[in-house]
C-alpha cells in the first residue's frame, strides 16, 4: 500500500490567505507529528479527511504541545503557557471545530481550554469516523475486507473513563462486519496500557511486570487477529507488547483510522 | 424512673460525645483548601440518590453488593426500631407503638428477617476477610488497625442482631406468661427459634429481655461514638461526599488559578491579576489539599476497590490508592492533633509527602481514573496524586529525570521528544 499522500495537506495559514476557512482543524498532536507509526495514522486520518471531501486543515509548524503531559506530570505553569499560546492561535483563525487524532490532546483542548479561553466543538477522529458512517459518507467497501476478523478494542484511558467515549470506536469497527471480541477488562472497566499520566515519557517504577505485558496478554487471550488502537501512546505500548511476546506475525495493532482506510481502499 | 434517668443520661453523654468529635473531624476538613463543589445542585442530589443512597456503583461486584444491600436495608430500616427503643427508653414505656397491631406485627417480623440477614451477611464477610483472605482486604495499608477495625464493625453488627433477636425472643415467651407490661405484640418469624434455648422463669426471662434491650441500646450509642474513628463513618459520610464528588468528565483537572494569574502576567505584563488565594504550588501536606480531598480521606471504606483495578498496584507497584487515601487521613487527624495540642501553626516537621506518601509511589500513577471509577462513593484519590507531584514539580524541582528532560522538551521544542518545532509539519512530506 502506498503511504504517500497523493495530495496536499492544507495549512491554517494558506487557507486564510486564501480567504477561506476550514469546516474543521484536524489538531495532529506531537506524537501524530513525530513518532513514525503514530504519523501514518496521522496520514491515514487526512486520507479519510480529503476521501469525504471535508474542508480541513491542519496548523502544522504553528501547532505546539497541548501541554498534556506536562499538567499530568504536575508542572501546571508550563501546561498552561502551552495552553495559552495555542489557544492564542486557534482563536485568531476563529477554529470552531476541531479533531484531533489523540485521546490526551482531544481530552485537553476539550476539556481544559475552555477554562483558560479557549472553547470549540472537539471530536476524536474515532467519532468523526462514527459521523462519516452514520452519515452514509463513508462505507467499508472498496478495500481490505475484514469479514470475519477476530478484532479486539482496547479502549483508551482519556477516551473512555476519561470522557465517557466508549461507543463510537466500536461503531466505526461494526462495519467491518468483523468479529469483534472483547476483552475481560473492557469500557468502564479497561486496563490502562501503561502509558497516561506522563508515564509515556519515563521508565516504570519497581515491580514485577510492566502494564503494557499485562494488557497485551489479556488481549492475547481473546485470540484476536487484531488489535485496534485509538491512541498513540497506547499504539506504541500494545506494539511494544506485542513485539516482547512474540507475536507481531499473527496480530496486528492497528489505529481505528488505519484500519478505516483500508477498509475503503483509500 | 431510675432506668428512665440512666437511659436519658447516657443519650445525651453519647450524643454529645459524638458531635463533639465530629466538629473536630469538620474542623479538620475546614483546613483544606477551597474548592467550588455547590454547582448544579439538581445533579448532586441526583448523583447522591444514585450513587449513595441506591448503592449504584457497588453493583459492578453483584456478590458483595447483594451483600452490603441487605447490612444496609437493615442499618436504615431497623433504625425505626431505635425510634421505639428511644421512645421506650425516654417514658418507659414498652413496645409504644404495639398499638398498631398487625402493621406493628409487620414491621416488627420483617425487622426480624433483616436482622437476620444482617448476622448472616457480616458472618459471610468476616469469612471472606479471614478466613478466604481475599486479595483485595490485603496490602502494604492493611496493616493490624485496619485489619482490626474491620472486624470490630462486622463483629458489633453481629452481636447486636443478637441482643435484638434474643431480645425479642424472650419478650415473645413473656407475652405467652402474660407477664406484667409484656402486651401482646410482634411477630417472630426468626426469634421464634430462640425461644427454646432461653430459661422458663420469667424472672430469668424478664432479665435477659432488659439486659438485651441495654445492650442493643447501649451498644448502639457506642458504636455511633466508634465511628470518628473507624472506617465505618462512610455511612454518614457517603452522603455529602457524594453530592460533592466531581460532576465534570474524569478526564479533566482543575486549571490552577493561581497559575494562570502568573502564566497571563508573563503573556501580559499588563496583566493585573484577580485575588488568588495565596499558598504553595501543589501538595506538601493535607492542609494544601481541597476539603473535598480531605472529606474524601473521612469517607473511605478501605474496601480497595480502588487498589485491586489499579494498574500500577497490579504490576507490583508500591503505589496503592487507597494508601494515599489511608494516609491522607491519618496525616490529617495528626495534624488536628497538633492543633487540639498547640494550636494553629505548629509545626511537626512532617508532612504528608515523604513523611507518609513516597515519591516512588506518586510517580507510579497513569493517571487512567481506574481508581475513582471503580470507587463505590466517588472518592478522588488522583486529584491528591496531581497534587503532590504539582508541589514536587512547581515547588522544589524534583522530578524523576525522564520527566525532568520531557518538561524541557517542551519548553524548548514544543513536543515532549527533543524534535524540532520546524520538523512538525515532515509527516506529510516523507512516506
Amino acid at each position: 500500500m502506498n503511504e504517500q499522500l497523493n495530495f496536499e495537506v492544507p495549512t491554517m495559514a494558506e487557507l486564510i490567505a486564501k480567504g477561506e476557512e476550514p469546516e474543521i482543524l484536524f489538531w495532529v498532536g506531537c506524537a501524530g507529528s513525530y513518532d513514525e507509526r503514530a504519523q501514518k495514522t496521522t496520514r491515514d486520518i487526512c486520507k479519510i479527511l480529503h476521501h469525504v471531501g471535508i474542508k480541513y486543515a491542519v496548523l502544522g509548524t504553528e501547532e505546539s504541545c497541548t501541554g498534556d503531559p506536562a499538567k499530568r506530570a504536575g508542572n501546571e505553569f508550563l501546561f498552561q503557557m502551552q495552553a495559552m499560546t495555542n489557544i492564542e492561535v486557534l482563536n485568531a483563525y476563529n477554529i470552531k471545530k476541531i479533531v484531533t487524532g489523540c485521546p490526551h490532546c482531544f481530552n485537553t483542548i476539550k476539556n481544559e481550554y475552555p477554562g483558560l479561553g479557549g472553547t470549540y466543538e472537539v471530536i476524536h477522529h474515532t467519532q468523526l469516523i462514527q459521523d462519516l458512517i452514520n452519515d452514509g459518507k463513508l462505507k467499508a467497501e472498496g478495500g481490505e475486507s475484514f469479514k470475519g476478523k477476530k478484532i479486539t478494542y482496547h479502549d483508551p484511558c482519556y477516551l473512555g473513563r476519561g470522557n465517557g467515549i466508549y461507543e463510537a470506536p466500536r461503531k466505526a469497527l461494526e462495519v467491518l462486519d468483523a468479529q469483534l471480541v472483547e476483552m475481560k477488562r473492557c469500557k468502564s472497566n479497561g486496563l490502562c496500557c501503561g502509558a497516561g499520566g506522563a508515564q509515556m515519557f519515563k521508565e516504570p517504577e519497581k515491580g514485577n511486570k510492566d502494564i503494557n505485558i499485562e494488557r497485551i496478554e489479556e488481549a492475547l487471550e481473546t485470540q484476536p487477529q487484531i488489535i485496534a488502537a485509538g491512541c498513540p501512546f497506547c499504539m506504541t505500548m500494545l506494539s511494544d507488547g506485542i513485539k516482547l511476546k512474540d507475536q507481531n506475525e499473527n496480530v496486528q495493532v492497528l489505529d481505528i483510522a488505519e484500519i478505516t482506510v483500508r477498509a475503503n481502499g483509500l | 424512673m431510675v432506668s428512665q434517668i440512666i437511659f436519658i443520661a447516657i443519650t445525651l453523654a453519647a450524643v454529645a460525645l459524638f458531635s463533639y468529635n465530629l466538629r473536630k473531624i469538620i474542623r479538620n476538613i475546614r483546613l483544606g483548601k477551597a474548592a467550588n463543589r455547590t454547582d448544579q445542585p439538581q445533579k448532586r442530589i441526583m448523583t447522591m440518590v444514585k450513587v449513595a443512597f441506591g448503592q449504584t456503583k457497588m453493583f459492578f461486584r453483584p456478590i458483595p453488593a447483594f451483600l452490603h444491600l441487605i447490612v444496609y436495608a437493615g442499618f436504615v430500616i431497623i433504625n425505626l426500631e431505635v425510634l421505639e427503643i428511644m421512645i421506650d427508653g425516654a417514658f418507659g414505656t414498652h413496645r409504644v407503638f404495639g398499638g398498631l397491631g398487625s402493621l406493628y406485627n409487620a414491621l416488627i417480623g420483617s425487622f426480624e428477617i433483616l436482622a437476620f440477614g444482617v448476622w448472616l451477611a457480616c458472618a459471610i464477610f468476616l469469612i471472606r476477610r479471614n478466613v478466604l483472605k481475599l486479595k483485595r482486604f490485603t496490602g502494604v495499608e492493611m496493616t493490624k488497625w485496619p485489619k482490626s477495625d474491620a472486624n470490630y464493625i462486622l463483629i458489633t453488627e453481629i452481636l447486636l442482631m443478637s441482643a435484638f433477636l434474643t431480645m425479642n425472643a424472650a419478650d415473645a415467651k413473656l407475652q405467652l406468661l402474660g407477664s406484667g407490661h409484656y402486651i401482646n405484640a410482634g411477630a417472630f418469624p426468626i426469634s421464634q427459634y430462640l425461644q427454646n434455648l432461653l430459661p422458663d422463669t420469667e424472672g430469668s426471662l424478664v432479665a435477659i429481655e432488659r439486659g438485651c434491650w441495654w445492650f442493643h441500646i447501649i451498644g448502639i450509642f457506642a458504636f455511633l461514638n466508634y465511628l470518628p474513628y473507624s472506617k465505618h463513618f462512610h455511612i454518614m459520610f457517603a452522603f455529602p461526599n457524594t453530592y460533592f464528588s466531581n460532576l465534570e468528565p474524569k478526564g479533566e483537572f482543575t486549571n490552577m488559578k493561581s497559575v494562570t494569574n502568573e502564566v497571563k502576567a508573563m503573556l501580559d505584563p499588563s496583566f493585573t491579576p484577580e485575588e488568588a488565594e495565596a499558598g504553595r504550588f501543589g501538595a506538601k501536606d493535607v492542609n494544601d489539599l481541597s476539603w473535598v480531598n480531605l472529606m474524601n480521606a473521612y469517607t473511605c471504606t478501605e474496601c480497595g476497590r480502588c487498589t485491586s483495578v489499579c494498574p500500577a498496584n497490579i504490576t507490583g507497584k508500591l503505589l496503592s490508592p487507597r494508601k494515599i487515601m489511608m494516609d491522607t487521613r491519618d496525616r490529617l487527624e495528626e495534624v488536628g492533633k497538633n492543633i487540639d495540642k498547640t494550636g494553629n501553626g505548629f509545626d511537626d516537621g512532617k508532612s504528608l509527602i515523604d513523611t507518609y506518601i513516597t515519591r516512588e509511589e506518586i510517580w507510579a500513577c497513569t493517571s487512567c481514573n481506574a481508581c475513582t471509577q471503580a470507587c463505590p462513593i466517588n472518592i478522588d484519590p488522583l486529584a491528591i496524586i496531581t497534587d503532590l507531584r504539582r508541589y514536587a514539580v512547581m515547588e522544589e524541582s524534583q522530578s524523576p529525570a525522564s520527566i525532568s528532560a520531557m518538561l524541557g522538551n517542551i519548553e524548548n521544542n514544543g513536543a515532549p521528544w527533543k524534535y524540532s518545532p520546524a520538523d512538525r509539519f515532515n509527516w506529510a512530506k516523507e512516506s
